[in-house]
């Protein structure tokens, strides 16, 4: 009698700490390529792509209901990185071929009302109260939340303007 | 192909190209030295690196060789006023790119007088410190005058610090129809060689090995007659071959190394200038002068009077070419307009173009001499694998590239290509090779950057959130106290009301 409980005792605590080590040595955190594309992706979940921040577009990329083209303000660089890490095709073409967009004040129609810069989700808009508003040109990634807050209209997106540093040769016309 | 033909294709030592050279009559002709234009433009950036910081004002006044705009960052190089005069002007003008885009330039109105700021030379450079000459270098804007434009302080302090044991001389001027660093070493062959003992003595190296290429005999025997008396400097001849002034092809023919991909001549223990360089710094160390002025040649079928022209930097193209006699036919035959050498010059959209530090010509082409063609599919026929001098397959690369392919080009090479334009030289059918390599390089570069701003933009994303977290607990934690505070001062409040009323009681309870 007492030999069987203890032994059922011994048993059961050593499959109990077994079982208690397995769990966290082989405890299972989520789909690690969302994570990693989460790492890639801008991370200012501006929403443009139709999911609830950067980590939902990473994992509808992860489970196949997005395509990597899905995030405008990554572009190209990270539609083919993204598709690099899945091992997926990407047709590229059918992103935007005018190049990047950012905001772009007019000086003559700001009020200065700072609702711009409450929602700009890097930071990239600097004024004060009743003065003329600016958009950093480097740090704005295009993801144009601002632009519907602006009651004059005073924010536009314009193509990134290319200058001598920024300019890359053309491509040849295919032979 | 003959045996030899054959040994020679195993030892690598048939590759570049054999351009008919183009450099007579212009090469024999006797410098003419151009006068200071009415208008400089001066852009601020000439150079490899950051662009100079104007510090001068619109009006203001400046002698020649003033300082008028600052280096900025570690790879950078001043500018001074070629001549004296008033700002004029600081604003856009066409920059010598093939992009035709603009870039800040400082304007200045030559006055006449041409006068000299107070120049501060040294008698004896040899005494001088090795560092002390590379800051006098780098005041006096000194850059690579070969078409880089780098700037040469950055390599000669570079040099001391690497250990550098051989100073590679470049005359080896393989660009067809270039020919001013030619006619530098026929007239200043004197001059270049103290640049050259300057360059050894700054440098720390032991000997300088001067190659220069064997179409210029003439060169050749000026050097060769200014570097009798010395033993460091050395002039060695070399194959008239196209790209033989590139770099790495003219340190390994030179010291039979060769510099490893991804590394710089340094890491071999060398280092290269061109001798128009050389000159250069002779007179900023010398005389104290900077670099205000620099040798252009004007060719190509449509110049009526090719030649070597001493040119103030800043002149416009235009100005140059009147000068040295203007276009065949009021320019009618003009087919393309090219700024530097032919194979990797820049095409310019027009003339009013300004001469930089780095322009070493001016071509006028014909149409005959531009010969466009309707590119063909490849034949596969490996000649652009021949004339690589990098030793890589052009034709596997550009269907790559074609294709967006951008990480298997890397891997075939594409950041070892010197874009020398070898390969779309020699193709049979005329397939824009190098031009597919050089767009790769600004895509390539472009991915980096939109990386780069990428990771910066993401960091911003994460302080603002952290910010506003920030923000939210700091103004719930406000509240809490402001409500803690309110609870006990009511408390205290009730507890004062009830001793107040229990104190009324009880003096009542007395008074009773």
């Amino acid at each position: 009698m007492i030999a069987a409980i203890l032994s059922l005792t011994i048993l059961g605590a050593a499959l109990g700490i077994i079982l208690g080590i397995a769990n966290k040595l082989l405890k299972v955190e989520g789909n690690p390529v969302v994570e990693e594309l989460i790492a890639m992706m801008p991370g200012s979940n501006c929403g443009q792509c139709g999911f609830p921040g950067c980590s939902g577009a990473a994992t509808a990329i992860a489970d196949g209901s997005a395509a990597p083209t899905c995030c405008p303000p990554g572009g190209k660089s990270l539609a083919t990185a993204i598709a690099a890490k899945l091992g997926l095709t990407v047709d590229l073409s059918a992103m935007s071929d005018d190049g990047p967009k950012i905001a772009v004040v007019s000086e003559e129609l700001c009020i200065g009302c700072c609702r711009c810069s409450k929602v700009c989700p890097t930071d990239a808009i600097i004024g004060a109260a009743k003065q003329v508003h600016n958009v950093f040109r480097e740090a704005c990634t295009g993801c144009s939340s601002c632009i519907e807050k602006c009651p004059t209209e005073a924010l536009v997106m314009k193509p990134v303007p290319v200058t001598l540093q920024h300019w890359v040769m053309p491509k040849p016309l295919a032979a | 192909m003959g045996f030899m033909n054959l040994f020679k294709h195993f030892l690598g030592d048939d590759w570049g190209v054999h351009p008919d050279d183009h450099k007579r009559p212009a090469a024999d002709q006797p410098v003419r030295v151009m006068p200071v234009p009415a208008r400089l433009y001066l852009p601020l950036q000439q150079h490899l690196g950051g662009p100079a910081r104007p510090v001068v004002l619109v009006g203001q006044k400046v002698k020649k060789g003033e300082l008028i705009a600052e280096a900025q960052g570690m790879v950078s190089a001043p500018i001074h006023a070629p001549t004296s005069g008033t700002v004029a002007a600081v604003t856009e003008i066409t920059a010598p790119h093939p992009s035709g885009l603009t870039l800040p330039a400082i304007i200045l109105d030559a006055d006449g007088a041409d006068e000299w700021i107070a120049l501060h030379g040294c008698a004896d450079p040899f005494a001088l410190d090795p560092a002390e000459i590379g800051k006098r270098v780098a005041a006096a804007g000194v850059v690579g005058l070969g078409g880089a434009a780098f700037p040469s302080a950055v390599k000669l302090i570079g040099a001391s610090k690497a250990k550098v044991t051989t100073l590679v001389m470049n005359g080896g001027e393989c660009e067809p129809y270039l020919s001013c660093d030619d006619r530098l070493m026929r007239d200043a062959a004197a001059g270049i060689v103290d640049g050259i003992r300057i360059m050894l003595h700054a440098t720390g190296a032991k000997v300088a090995l001067v190659g220069i290429e064997d179409n210029t005999p003439e060169a050749i025997a000026a050097m060769q007659a200014a570097a009798a008396g010395f033993d460091t400097v050395q002039i060695r001849p070399v194959p008239a071959r196209y790209p033989m002034g590139s770099e790495k092809q003219l340190i390994q023919v030179l010291t039979g190394i060769e510099v490893p991909a991804d590394g710089r001549p340094a890491d071999i223990g060398v280092i290269v200038h061109n001798v128009g360089t050389a000159l250069a710094l002779r007179t900023a160390v010398r005389e104290g002068k900077p670099l205000i002025s620099r040798l252009v040649t004007i060719n190509g079928n449509c110049a009526s009077q090719p030649g070597n022209i001493e040119v103030r930097v800043g002149t416009l193209a235009e100005e140059v070419i009147a000068f040295a006699g203007g276009l065949k036919g009021e320019g009618l035959g003009l087919a393309r307009r090219v700024m530097g050498g032919p194979m990797m010059g820049m095409q310019i959209p027009h003339w009013r173009v300004p001469v930089v530090k780095g322009t070493s010509g001016i071509l006028a082409f014909d149409t005959v001499e531009v010969a466009e063609q309707e590119p063909n599919p490849c034949i596969r026929c490996g000649s652009c694998v021949k004339a690589c001098p990098m030793g890589l397959l052009p034709l596997e690369m550009s269907s790559r590239i074609r294709n967006e392919a951008y990480g298997e080009a890397i891997d075939l090479g594409l950041k070892d290509c010197i874009a020398c334009g070898c390969c779309a030289y020699v193709c049979p059918s005329k397939i824009p090779l190098v031009q597919y390599f050089v767009h790769a390089k600004g895509e390539l570069a472009s991915q980096d950057r939109a990386k780069l701003r990428g990771d910066a933009t993401k960091k911003l994303a994460l302080q603002r959130q952290e910010r506003l977290e920030r923000e939210a607990r700091e103004k719930a934690e406000a509240n809490a106290k402001r409500k803690a505070e309110r609870e006990a001062a009511a408390k205290a409040k009730a507890a004062a009301e009830a001793a107040a009323a229990s104190a009324a009681i009880s003096a009542g309870q007395g008074a009773v």
